[in-house]
C-alpha cells in the first residue's frame, strides 16, 4: 500500500507492505538510529515521535503513519547533541545502543513535563530500558541538562 | 517414541492458565504468555475505513481484525487478511458532558491518563491504573478500545473502569454495562467508545507488581456507590470480577478496622485465583485481601499504611 | 598525570548519542541474505529425517543446511585462549539436539518473509528422548547428554562425558575437616543461583561476506574477535588464514559475547554460497539459545571460634553447564577462588566442584563469571555465622578480612599487594549508617527497614594466559594512532587506553586516534573479558608508548646529530639536554614519511603472572512491606578498590550498572523451566530486568590502593561490581523479616509465604 508522511521534516511517499512496522520502515529510509531491543514493546529502544508524541515504532504499523509527522533522532540532531553532551559527560551512554530511543523520550519529556521531580523523570522514562548504566548516570545527565536549560531561559 | 511433527519454529505454544472454580477446570486464555513468537505476524491488506459500517462489514470475516494500538495483536501468531483501521473516524478523543465522559475507542492510554477532567473526577484512580503500564511510549500506542475489547485478565484499566460506573458502546450491540461486557463472548462487533458515567461512586485503584512496570500480580478497584461497597479484583490472573458487599459487612456509618478486615477476608474468599509464572494463586488471594483492605481504608479516610504489627 | 584519573568523555560518545549507524546491523550490506535457525522443540531428541526439499525450492531461498551439510569436527564456542578448557562438544548442526532451542537447520534467503515461510515447510522427524533436566541428578545419570565418541576435552579439567561431567576438581589447603571439627561454631548451608541472562540491549548479530582475496570476512558484535577467527576456522574446518574478523561498535556484552553464539550460521552460509549473509537474533533467541550465567548450587561450611576468628571454609559447588560446556570448567573455579580468599586468615580451606551437563540451554560467561555465585554463598554464610555468634557482621568481617600483605591461599597463593578492603568495608558501613540502622527499624507505617552488607573480590585478567598487545605509531603532523585488539563494548576501553597513552606520550588525548578491532590489522589481544582490558592491555599500552618514545628519541637524536643518551622527549620535542636544540614531534613525523628507513611505530605485548584482585564492599538498606512482601531498595552504598581509577566517570557507571544487574539477579530475574525443558522467561515481557523505578539510590565511592604491576597503579572494575548485591540484599531482608533466603530471586511472594509460615 501507498503511504505519505513527513519523516524528519521531509514529505515522502512510499509503497509498503501492510504488515510493515514503522521501525522497519524508518530504518529502510536510512534512519539507523532507531533500534529494536525486543519484540514485545518492553524496551523503548525504538522510540520515535509521531505527531510530537513518543511512540514505540516497533508497535506502530507503517500504514498507521500515513498522513502523520514522524521524527527520529536523525531529525533532531541539534537537540540530540545538546542533551547527548550531558549524557557523554557522565559516561552514561556506555554502549549507546539504547541512547537514541532514550534521548527521544527525554526530549519528549522535556516538552510534556514542567519542572519534573526525579521521581517524575524516572516514571516518564520507565519504558526505556538500559542494561549498562544502572540509570543513575542518565538521571545525573538529565538533571544537569534541565538545570542548564532553566538557567538559559 | 517416534513422532512426526510439523516443526513449529516458535518452539513453544502459549502456556495456558488453569483456572479452578467450583471443581471445574477451564482453560483460560492468558494473553500475557502469548508472546512466544519469533516471527512477525502477517497482514495482507490494510484498510483505513471511512465508516463504522464499513468496519463492521469487514470485521465479519474471521481472518480480518480491528487494529487498535497493535501492541497486543502483533504478539499473536496471527495471519491477518485485512487489518481494519478506525483511526480516520475521529474516535481518538475524550468528550465530557454533564453526565459522562465519552472515551473514543482509539483514545490512547496516555491520553486517558493525562485527561484532567477524568483525573479529577476519579480522584486519581484512572491515572493510578495506567501509570505503571510499561512506559509512556507504549501508552501512547495502546488504545482504550483495544485494552477493553481484549478483555485481558491482566488489564489494569479494565479493572479500574469496572470499579467506576462504565458502559461500552458497541456498534451493533448498543450500550452495554462494562461488567456485562466482560462476560460476553468475544464476537465481531465493534467497541466504539467507553462511557464513564458521572455517578456518585468513589473508587480507589491499587495493584501489586513484581517490578514497577510489570503486569500486575493482582489488580484491585475498591468502590463505594449508592448500593454500598464493592471490590473488583483482576489479574487473578484471569478476568477482573466484582464482589459486592452482599453480606452487609460494611453497612454502618463509620467503618471500623474490624469491618475492613472482615470484608477483605470475605471478599477474597469469594474469588478464584490461579498460578502462573508471576505468582501463585495462594499469594494472589492474600494480596487481594490486603489490597481490598487498603482500598477500603483509603475510601473511608483511614490510614493506608500496611497496618502490620511489629515482628 | 593529565588524563589518567580524569573524567574524559568517551571517544565515540557523540556518535552514539546522535544515533550514528555504527553497529553491525546498521552497516551490513543491504543485499545480505537473511539467515535464520530452525530450532528444536524438544530438550533431547535424535533427528531421524529432515525434509527440506519444499523449502529449498521456494523462490528466494538460497540454501537450507542440516547436520548432513556441516563439517564433522567438534569444537567449542567458548571465547577462550587455545587450548580451551571448555570441551570440544559442538558441531554447527548436530543429529542430536540437546535443549529446547538447539539448532536443527539453517535457512538463508533473500528476505525475512521468505525465510519465515520456508522454515514452516521444513518437516523434521525426531526420535524424542527423555531429557536430563535436574542438574542435581546429572552426574552418573544413565541419560548421557554427550554420548558421542568424538567428544573431547583438550585440557585436564576433570571432564568425563560418560559421566555427564564437563569438569570436576578439588583444591585444599590444610585439613579443613579437622579445623571445622575444632571450631566453636560452624555454619552449613546451600545456596542456589539461576542461569540469569546478560540481556545486553543489542542481541547477538553478525554479517559475513567474501572479500577480494576469497577470504571470509566476519563483522560481528563480539568481545573476542581473535577467538572468533580461531573458532570459526575450527567450526568450518578451514584455515585460519581464510578468515578476517572485524568488531564494529557493539551494543553491550557483559560476557554474553565471549561465546561465539551466532557467528557460525552466517559464516557457513557465506562460505558455501559466496553470498553476503546476516543473522540478527531475536530477543527470544537471545533468551533461549545463548550463553547465560551458570546455574550453581554452592554448599558452604564455615567455622569460627567463639570470639569470631574464622578458621576454616569449605565450598562445594555444583555447576550446571547445560547442553554444552562453554566456560563450564573455568566459571566454576571462580566460585571458590573469588570467595574463599576474602578471608585469607583462615587456617584451612577446601574447594570441591563438579560441572555437569543437562538438557538445558548451554551456559556461558556473565560478568562475575562464577564469583557472583560463590560470593553470594560464602558472604551469606558469613552473615549467618555472625548471627550465630551473636556478633555484628561488620565486626566479624573486620576481624577476618584480607588485608594488604596477606597471602591468599585460596587464590593461587598470591599476596594481596594492593588492598583497601578494610577501608572499603568501614566506609560502606559508615555511609549506610550501619551503627544506627543495624539490624532493623520499624517505620511508622508498619514497613520494616533492614540493612545488609557484603564484600567481594574479582581478578584482573587471567594470570599467565591473557595477552594484550598494542601498537602505536606517529602520523603526519605528529598525531598518534593506537591500535588495539581489546574490544570496547561500550565500556570505554578505547578511551581509557588513549588516556593512558596520552599521559605516556605527554600529549592531548585528542591527538590519539584509536582503532579496534580488525584481526588483520590489530595486534593480538585475547579479548575483553576476565576484567583484563585495563590491567593487561593497559600495561601493553604503557609499554608500547614507552617503546615509541625510545624510537622517537633515537630518531630525533640522529636528526640532531647527537647520541640518544643526550636527548629527552617532552611530548612536543626531542631536545638535546645540553645544547637545548630540538626537533618537534611534527617535524619528526613528517620527515619520517619522506625517504625514511625507520618506522616510528612500536608494538608491545603484555601478560601478567598474577591477577591482582580488586576489592569492594556493598551495603544496602531495604524496606519491606510485610503485608505484600514488596521489597523497596532505599539506598545502596558501594566502596570499591580498583586500584587507580583511570576514568572516574566510566568507572562509576561500571559500578552503578553492575549493581543494578546484581539487584536484578537478586530480586527480579527468574528462570523457570517446565517439565519438558522449555524456558518460560523468553521475552523482556517475562524476563524482568530492573527498570529505573526498581532501584533505589546508588552511591559509589572509590578507595584506591596502588597496584604496582598495573598501568598507573590500576586493577580492574568491570566484573567485581555485580557481586555484592545478592548477599547484601539477602541479609537486609533477613534483618527486616527474619527470613533467610538461600535461593534467588527473592520475590515478594516468597517473603509473604515465608512470614506466614513463620507465624504458624
Amino acid at each position: 500500500m501507498r503511504i505519505r508522511l513527513h519523516l524528519n521534516g521531509k514529505e515522502i511517499t512510499a509503497e509498503v507492505p501492510a504488515d510493515m512496522m514503522l521501525l522497519d520502515f524508518v530504518r529502510a529510509q536510512g534512519c539507523y538510529s532507531v533500534k529494536r531491543g525486543c519484540e514485545t514493546s518492553n524496551c523503548g529502544l525504538c522510540t520515535v515521535w509521531m505527531d510530537e508524541k513518543p511512540v514505540l515504532s516497533c508497535s506502530v504499523l507503517a500504514a498507521r503513519a500515513d498522513g502523520h509527522r514522524v521524527v527520529t533522532l536523525e531529525g533532531c540532531q541539534k537537540e540530540a547533541e545538546a542533551f547527548g553532551a550531558y549524557l557523554a559527560d557522565q559516561g552514561a551512554e556506555q554502549c549507546g545502543y539504547c541512547s537514541p530511543g532514550f534521548i527521544m523520550n527525554v526530549l519528549a519529556m522535556e516538552k510534556e513535563l514542567e519542572n519534573p521531580t526525579d521521581e517524575e523523570i524516572r516514571e516518564y522514562l520507565a519504558g526505556n530500558l538500559c542494561r549498562c548504566s544502572g540509570y543513575e548516570g542518565q538521571l545525573r545527565a538529565i538533571r544537569a541538562y534541565l538545570d542548564a536549560r532553566k538557567r538559559e531561559a | 517414541m517416534t513422532e512426526r511433527c510439523k516443526m513449529d519454529p516458535y518452539l513453544v505454544g502459549s502456556k495456558s492458565c488453569f483456572f479452578w472454580k467450583k471443581g471445574k477446570v477451564e482453560i483460560v486464555d492468558d494473553a500475557e504468555v502469548q508472546n512466544r513468537r519469533n516471527m512477525m505476524f502477517t497482514i495482507r491488506e490494510y484498510v483505513k475505513v471511512s465508516s463504522l459500517e464499513e468496519a463492521y462489514e469487514l470485521n465479519q470475516k474471521k481472518t480480518n481484525v480491528i487494529f487498535g494500538g497493535g501492541v497486543w495483536l502483533r504478539l499473536g501468531k496471527k495471519h491477518i487478511q485485512t487489518a481494519i483501521d478506525l483511526s480516520a473516524l475521529g474516535l481518538d478523543g475524550i468528550t465530557e458532558d454533564a453526565d459522562a465522559f465519552s472515551i473514543g475507542c482509539m483514545t490512547t492510554l496516555h491520553t486517558l491518563e493525562i485527561h484532567e477532567g477524568i483525573h479529577a473526577y476519579t480522584k486519581g484512580a484512572v491515572r493510578e491504573s495506567l501509570r505503571h503500564i510499561v512506559g509512556v511510549q507504549m501508552r501512547n500506542c495502546a488504545t482504550v478500545g483495544g485494552s477493553i475489547f481484549g478483555r485481558f485478565g491482566f488489564s489494569d484499566i479494565l479493572c479500574c473502569l469496572m470499579g467506576l460506573d462504565c458502559d461500552v458502546e458497541l456498534y451493533r450491540g448498543g450500550r452495554v454495562a462494562l461488567t456485562d461486557f466482560t462476560r460476553m463472548k468475544k464476537d465481531t462487533d465493534i467497541l466504539v467508545r467507553v462511557i464513564l458515567k458521572k455517578s456518585p461512586v468513589e473508587t480507589v485503584y491499587l495493584s501489586q507488581r513484581n517490578t514497577a512496570t510489570d503486569f500486575p500480580v493482582v489488580s484491585c478497584a475498591v468502590s463505594k456507590d449508592m448500593q454500598g461497597y464493592r471490590a473488583v479484583v483482576g489479574a487473578r490472573p484471569c478476568m477482573p470480577v466484582e464482589v459486592r458487599d452482599t453480606e452487609g459487612i460494611l453497612c454502618s456509618k463509620a467503618i471500623t478496622e474490624k469491618q475492613i478486615h472482615a470484608f477483605g477476608a470475605w471478599a477474597a474468599a469469594q474469588l478464584a485465583f490461579a498460578d502462573n509464572t508471576r505468582a501463585s494463586g495462594a499469594y494472589r488471594r492474600h494480596i487481594a485481601e490486603v489490597l481490598i483492605k487498603r482500598g477500603l481504608r483509603q475510601l473511608t479516610g483511614g490510614n493506608d499504611g500496611c497496618g502490620f504489627g511489629c515482628i | 598525570m593529565k588524563y589518567v584519573n580524569q573524567p574524559v568523555r568517551k571517544k565515540d560518545a557523540m556518535a552514539l548519542v546522535t544515533g550514528k549507524p555504527v553497529y553491525t546491523d546498521d552497516i551490513a550490506p543491504k543485499d545480505c541474505l537473511v539467515v535464520k535457525v530452525l530450532r528444536s522443540p524438544y530438550a533431547h531428541a535424535e533427528i531421524l529425517e529432515i525434509q527440506k526439499e519444499t523449502a529449498e525450492k521456494m523462490p528466494g531461498i538460497v540454501c537450507v543446511l542440516t547436520y548432513a551439510d556441516v563439517p564433522q569436527r567438534r569444537f567449542t564456542m567458548a571465547g577462550q585462549t587455545y587450548p580451551e578448557p571448555s570441551p570440544y562438544d559442538r558441531l554447527i548442526l548436530d543429529k542430536r539436539v540437546r535443549f529446547v532451542g538447539d539448532a536443527v537447520a539453517i535457512v538463508a534467503g533473500e528476505d525475512e518473509k521468505t525465510v519465515d515461510r520456508a522454515m514452516k515447510t521444513i518437516q523434521v522427524k525426531y526420535q524424542v528422548l527423555e531429557p536430563l533436566l535436574d542438574f542435581r541428578q546429572a552426574k552418573d545419570h544413565p541419560i548421557l547428554v554427550h554420548p558421542e565418541a568424538d567428544w573431547k576435552a583438550l585440557c585436564p579439567v576433570g571432564a568425563d562425558n560418560k559421566r555427564n561431567l564437563c569438569a570436576s576438581g578439588l583444591e585444599e589447603y590444610g585439613d579443613v575437616d579437622q579445623v571445622l571439627a575444632e571450631c566453636d561454631v560452624v555454619v552449613e548451608n546451600t545456596y542456589h543461583t539461576k542461569a540469569v541472562q546478560q540481556t545486553m540491549m543489542e542481541t547477538f548479530r553478525t554479517y559475513t561476506q567474501m572479500d577480494t582475496y576469497g577470504r571470509l570476512n566476519v563483522i560481528s558484535s563480539t568481545q573476542v574477535p581473535f577467538h572468533v577467527r580461531r573458532i570459526l576456522a575450527h567450526a568450518l574446518d578451514i584455515p585460519k588464514s581464510s578468515i578476517r574478523v572485524i568488531k564494529p561498535r557493539i551494543g553491550g556484552g557483559f560476557g554474553a559475547k565471549q561465546t561465539v553464539v551466532a557467528e557460525v550460521y552466517p559464516a557457513i552460509v557465506t562460505w558455501k554460497t559466496g553470498r553476503p549473509a546476516k543473522i540478527v537474533y531475536t530477543r527470544e533467541e537471545s533468551l533461549i539459545a545463548s550463553s547465560p550465567r551458570h546455574e550453581m548450587e554452592v554448599k558452604v561450611r564455615i567455622g569460627a571460634t567463639r570470639d569470631g576468628r574464622i578458621r576454616g571454609i569449605a565450598v562445594n559447588t555444583l555447576s550446571n553447564t547445560g547442553a554444552f560446556g562453554e566456560h563450564g570448567p573455568t566459571t566454576v573455579g571462580l566460585s571458590g577462588h573469588k570467595s574463599i580468599p576474602l578471608y585469607s586468615k583462615a587456617e584451612a580451606f577446601r574447594f570441591q566442584y563438579d560441572v555437569v551437563y543437562t538438557n538445558k540451554m548451554s551456559a556461558g560467561a556473565y560478568r562475575g563469571y562464577g564469583a557472583t555465585q560463590g560470593i553470594f554463598a560464602v558472604e551469606s554464610a558469613v552473615n549467618e555465622l555472625a548471627d550465630k555468634l551473636g556478633m555484628d557482621p561488620v565486626v566479624l568481617r573486620e576481624k577476618n578480612l584480607t588485608r594488604e600483605g596477606d597471602v591468599m591461599h585460596g587464590y593461587y597463593g598470591e599476596t594481596a599487594n594492593s588492598c583497601t578492603l578494610d577501608r572499603c568495608l568501614e566506609r560502606a558501613a559508615q555511609q549506610i549508617g550501619w551503627k544506627e540502622k543495624y539490624p532493623r527499624r520499624i517505620m511508622p507505617d508498619g514497613k520494616i527497614r533492614g540493612v545488609g552488607i557484603a564484600m567481594a573480590m574479582q581478578g584482573s585478567g587471567i594470570s599467565g594466559v591473557d595477552t594484550g598487545a598494542v601498537s602505536v605509531k606517529i602520523n603526519d603532523d605528529g598525531f598518534y594512532s593506537l591500535s588495539i585488539g581489546a574490544a570496547d563494548m561500550g565500556t570505554g576501553c578505547d578511551t581509557i587506553l588513549a588516556q593512558m597513552a596520552a599521559d605516556c606520550l605527554d600529549c592531548s588525548v585528542d591527538e590519539i586516534v584509536v582503532y579496534g578491532v580488525d584481526t588483520d590489522i590489530s595486534p593480538y589481544d585475547s579479548g575483553s573479558y576476565a576484567s583484563s582490558t585495563t590491567y593487561v592491555t593497559g600495561m601493553a599500552t604503557v609499554k608500547a608508548c614507552e617503546a615509541l618514545v625510545e624510537k622517537m628519541k633515537a630518531y630525533g637524536a640522529k636528526k640532531l646529530g647527537c647520541g640518544v643518551e643526550e636527548v629527552d622527549f617532552d611530548g612536543e620535542c626531542v631536545y638535546n639536554l645540553n645544547s637545548g636544540r630540538s626537533i618537534s614531534r611534527r617535524d619528526m613525523a613528517n620527515e619520517a614519511m619522506c625517504a625514511a628507513e625507520e618506522a616510528l611505530f612500536a608494538t608491545e605485548a603484555h601478560s601478567s603472572p598474577i591477577s591482582p584482585p580488586p576489592f569492594m564492599a556493598g551495603a544496602v538498606e531495604v524496606e519491606i512491606d510485610p503485608e505484600t512482601g514488596s521489597i523497596q531498595l532505599i539506598d545502596y552504598v558501594a566502596v570499591v578498590d580498583c586500584g587507580t581509577v583511570i576514568n572516574p566517570n566510566l568507572a562509576r557507571v561500571q559500578v552503578e550498572g553492575g549493581l543494578v544487574q546484581g539487584i536484578g539477579m537478586t530480586l527480579h530475574e527468574n528462570i523457570t523451566y517446565d517439565e519438558k525443558g522449555r524456558l518460560a522467561e523468553n521475552s523482556l515481557m517475562q524476563y524482568k530486568i530492573p527498570t529505573r523505578l526498581d532501584i533505589g539510590k546508588l552511591r559509589v565511592e572509590f578507595d584506591s590502593s596502588y597496584e604496582q604491576t598495573g598501568p598507573f597503579g590500576a586493577k580492574s572494575i568491570g566484573e567485581i561490581v555485580i557481586n555484592t548485591p545478592a548477599p547484601a540484599i539477602a541479609q537486609a531482608i533477613y534483618h527486616a523479616t527474619g527470613l533467610r533466603f538461600t535461593e534467588l530471586p527473592i520475590t515478594p511472594e516468597k517473603i509473604v509465604m515465608g512470614l506466614q509460615k513463620h507465624a504458624d
